[in-house]
């Protein structure tokens, strides 16, 4: 690389340092240090935050969000790899308007999204109306883990199938006809051929789905309501709620350090060993 | 050989246009079969239906004496060698040939035995534990060949497998393919655009274009008695005049009558006569049949290739003499290098 391209990076070089690596270093910051302290002369760290965080309280929250965040992660991989493999196999002439179809919910916000969701399974929301023009009783569905999981699984879907749609497309075809042709029937090519082929895009969407689902508070907020702590909300109702920025500090950092260990344990099974994979980023 | 492996009456496929027209064609044990034309001629086609990925529009394929029409790939007792190899990136060497024997459940001694094997027949052996990309196209297409193989299938398909290689590289793989198919003694059906390379390797030469078959025959067939005048041009260079043919033996053109070979055509029939370039022998003026001059020269390595304008004609001739642009000359040859071919056979 000469100067001259080196030049170009710099506005880039500054503009990560100011919005994602300074932020973080005050995150960091505020986590190892007490409250009282807003002058940098009478600075006094500490470790507390992160005692506290080990509280079984805590890490009930942390226990519970992984958990909702997994299961989430699972129903999205269960439904969107279907739905990535039919949508390969659609012919080319339709394709992209299926896949606009996907992705169009996703140019819409996130919050109109899932205030949708609210009426839908509201007590007076469109299920229940229905149930009632039947004569049947309602039906508690909002405010317990399975509204939040649809939440996730309607939000996050797109991303467990838009990276599993890119590494199937992106197969050669011969590679199927190749194991059929060596006497691989369409299960076994599937199982031997197709399926190991598509896991650096099945990584790519596992990671995509469990990171957000992970750190979520306005599904867990509107969907869940306030009857139990989620970490996402946790963070939320620490700097917004209780006004304490360093154990909410703590907490965001330790979220962090769970998701780059998970990541860093999926990425030992990316078989893509080029990196070349279906990241989407 | 003698008995037919594979038999094709009447095939056509139709995308959404015709793409192959009622092909007859059978295809003897332990034959090595070239099906050979332009791209866009057919032949792939041909191959995938023989493969099982394309199934035929009309037609029936026989294997073995049995209609297979709708019989899937992975039960045919047919192995393909696909023309961008399109080996298993996942999977290492070992692997990649053991995965037809691993699909037949068979033993890890006897995979283990058969890989080793197949590696020492196309001269990888060692080679086990490489991946895919470690290794050049020449290697492999080696592999896709040996992952074939392995299974013993009783025809291989070769989708233009040379394709990718270089000059040197393909003319030792031509030669070495031969040499596995008389080894391992199984019927190879090869498709190829390249005249050449067909002509090397096939005991039987399928000319096609159009979707519809050409010619069949020996490679010495195909380019000594080209029955029309597109396989004549396709294989070698050849020149194609107009003519007339007297009577049996008897044939004008150019402005004159020649003593040939062929007989059996209607008297006067207007026929197309077929010389090849290198059939040609070139005299001082005053002793050819044919005189004319030079209007280009071009080396071409092994010989020269000169044009000569005879009037009504250009005339190709490949000589190992080289002539000058504007001489005289007078143009020879002998009866048997007069090929005559029925006009109606014409076909583009």
């Amino acid at each position: 690389m000469n100067k001259k391209q080196k030049f170009f990076a710099y506005p880039y070089v500054i503009w990560m340092f100011i919005f994602i690596v300074l932020p973080i270093v005050l995150v960091f910051l505020y986590s190892i240090t007490t409250k009282e302290v807003n002058n940098i002369k009478t600075i006094n760290f500490t470790l507390n935050n992160y005692k506290l965080f080990f509280d079984p309280l805590y890490i009930g929250v942390t226990i519970r969000s992984i958990n909702l965040a997994l299961v989430s992660t699972i129903l999205c991989l269960v439904l969107g790899y279907p739905i990535a493999y039919i949508i390969s196999k659609i012919h080319s002439k339709h394709r992209n308007t299926v896949l606009l179809l996907f992705i169009l919910p996703m140019w819409m916000n996130m919050l109109l999204r899932t205030y949708a969701w609210m009426t839908i399974l509201g007590n007076n929301g469109i299920i229940n109306n229905f149930l009632n023009m039947l004569g049947l009783p309602s039906i508690r569905l909002l405010y317990n883990n399975s509204s939040i999981i649809i939440g996730m699984v309607y939000n996050f879907l797109p991303f467990m199938v838009l990276p599993i749609y890119t590494a199937l497309s992106k197969m050669d075809q011969h590679l199927v006809e190749a194991s059929h042709d060596l006497g691989a029937d369409n299960r076994t090519t599937f199982l031997k051929v197709i399926l190991p082929l598509s896991l650096p895009g099945v990584i790519s969407g596992i990671i995509m789905v469990f990171m957000p689902a992970v750190s979520s508070f306005v599904i867990p907020r509107l969907l869940g309501g306030n009857r139990s702590l989620y970490i996402g909300t946790l963070i939320e109702n620490l700097f917004l709620v209780t006004g304490d920025w360093n154990f909410g500090s703590a907490v965001a950092i330790m979220m962090m350090l769970i998701i780059l260990v998970s990541m860093s344990i999926l990425n030992r099974f990316d078989v893509d060993k080029e990196g070349s994979g279906s990241n989407l980023w | 050989m003698g008995n037919k492996i594979i038999e094709l009456k009447n095939i056509s496929k139709d995308y959404d246009v015709r793409v192959l027209n009622k092909i007859n064609l059978y295809v003897n044990e332990n034959e090595f079969l070239t099906l050979l034309g332009p791209s866009g001629c057919g032949k792939t086609t041909t191959l995938r239906i023989l493969g099982g990925f394309e199934y035929p529009t009309e037609g029936d394929l026989f294997f073995d004496g049995k209609n297979i029409n709708n019989v899937p790939p992975y039960k045919r007792q047919i192995n393909t060698v696909f023309q961008k190899y399109a080996l298993f990136p996942h999977l290492n060497i070992y692997e990649n040939i053991a995965f037809g024997l691993r699909i037949k459940k068979t033993g890890d001694g006897i995979i283990k035995e058969e890989v080793k094997r197949m590696l020492k027949l196309v001269n990888l052996e060692g080679f086990e534990n490489r991946e895919i990309d470690s290794l050049s196209g020449g290697q492999q297409q080696r592999i896709a060949i040996a992952r074939a193989l392995v299974n013993k299938p009783k025809v291989l398909l070769l989708d233009e497998p040379l394709g990718a290689l270089d000059l040197k590289l393909r003319k030792e793989m031509q030669l070495e393919l031969k040499h596995m198919q008389r080894e391992v003694g199984i019927t190879f059906v090869y498709v190829t655009h390249d005249q050449e390379e067909a002509l090397t390797m096939s005991d039987t030469v399928v000319v096609m274009n159009n979707g519809e078959i050409q010619q069949i025959g020996t490679p010495v067939d195909i380019y000594n008695e080209p029955e029309n005048a597109f396989v004549a041009d396709f294989i070698g260079e050849s020149n194609i005049i107009d003519g007339i043919m007297n009577e049996d033996y008897l044939v004008t053109f150019l402005g004159r009558t020649f003593k040939c070979v062929d007989y059996g055509f209607p008297r006067n029939e207007n026929i197309h006569v077929v010389l090849r370039p290198e059939d040609i022998v070139m005299v001082p003026e005053n002793e050819g049949y044919i005189k004319g001059t030079v209007t280009s020269t071009i080396f071409k390595g092994v010989h020269y290739e000169m044009i000569v304008n005879v009037g009504t004609f250009e005339i190709l001739v490949q000589s190992t003499y080289q002539s000058s642009v504007d001489d005289r000359v007078g143009l020879k040859f002998t009866p048997d290098d007069i090929h005559i071919m029925s006009k109606e056979t014409w076909s583009e």
